[in-house]
């Protein structure tokens, strides 16, 4: 079983729960009362649907609440990029990569090549320096592969 | 769905302005959960919630935001296999299988990325999320159905750990 779900567990919620989460993975409305809007589709009361979220959020079960914004589109560059690290050296080779404020996620995955990093920053011209500096403070080489085509993106987990 | 061509890519992006910059960076950790969440960025930002939501709302528009959305912890929904399933794929047919790929249901992000040979032949990821390495195998498999002899060999590489997830953050500094 994946570190995580060993330290936290599988969440236990409850239909209303499951609504709220289902809602609210598909988008909120970017309307006047945008809460009330969702609440009202959902049939439970505005702060019902507030507290339910501050508390999915605080637990864990949602990572985040917000914009999801498009790096490229920004101007930003994008990419992923993955490393070979041996097992001794990881945590802390984990925690210099982590340092880095342009890492939005990095996951450990079962291959020679065990962590995989996405790197966002500011400008697309950024991306080789971000990467130059982590190979500099990690001492390990980096491995960038830059999306050349996007098929799809979009996260949707029924619950 | 969604499918564009990151070669296009630079001509899409949209000319932000400060304004529309602020809003991103008193948004990029998250939206505040109250009544009226774009009057409280506005007092942030300095312009009032009535121009915060229409600035985000063009923003969205212009899929510089792709949506404003609850990001779930994987792991915590029960989600406890997730796959970065990478494949080799021929590069004659990769953009149309890539399409074929990015519409199976069980897939929530599909991209082709370069390759680095000789150790790393793969050029199309696509992420599958299941509640069993067998769940996520039986898809896997339905994509390597799909491609048949277009596909030379493809791995599933399980995430153990979350190491960080912030989503992207710019920094305060570019003026």
């Amino acid at each position: 079983m994946p570190a995580d779900a060993a330290r936290h567990g599988i969440a236990e919620l409850d239909p209303t729960d499951r609504r709220i989460i289902n809602r609210l993975q598909e988008g909120l409305p970017i309307v006047a009362a945008p809460f009330a809007a969702v609440a009202e589709e959902l049939e439970i009361d505005e702060p019902t649907l507030l507290e339910r979220l501050k508390g999915l959020r605080e637990s864990g079960v949602l990572t985040r609440f917000g914009p999801m914004y498009h790096a490229e589109r920004l101007g930003g560059g994008l990419t992923l990029a993955a490393m070979a690290i041996p097992e001794e050296r990881f945590d802390a080779v984990a925690e210099q990569v982590n340092a880095f404020p342009e890492v939005a996620h990095n996951y450990r995955r079962e291959h020679r090549l065990n962590m995989w990093f996405v790197l966002a920053t500011e400008t697309p011209e950024r991306i080789e320096a971000s990467i130059a500096a982590i190979e500099a403070a990690t001492g390990y080489p980096v491995y960038n592969m830059p999306k050349r085509e996007e098929f799809h993106v979009r996260l949707h987990l029924p619950v | 769905m969604s499918v564009s061509t990151c070669r296009s890519e630079a001509a899409l992006a949209a000319p932000i302005d400060a304004v529309d910059r602020a809003i991103v960076l008193a948004t990029q950790a998250g939206l505040p959960l109250i009544s009226d969440p774009w009057a409280a960025v506005g007092e942030r930002v300095g312009v009032s919630g009535e121009e915060v939501r229409r600035r985000m709302a063009r923003m969205q528009a212009q899929g510089v935001i792709r949506r404003i959305a609850a990001v779930p912890n994987h792991y915590r929904l029960g989600y406890v296999a997730n796959g970065m399933t990478v494949w080799d794929v021929s590069d004659e047919e990769i953009d149309r299988l890539g399409r074929d790929v990015a519409r199976h249901p069980g897939v929530s992000h599909c991209y082709r990325r370069p390759r680095h040979l000789p150790e790393w032949p793969y050029n199309l990821f696509a992420m599958l999320h299941g509640h069993s390495r067998a769940e996520v195998e039986s898809q896997a498999q339905e994509i390597a159905d799909m491609l048949g002899s277009a596909c030379r060999d493809h791995q599933i590489l399980y995430s153990t750990r979350i190491l960080k997830k912030t989503g992207l953050r710019l920094a305060n500094s570019r003026s």
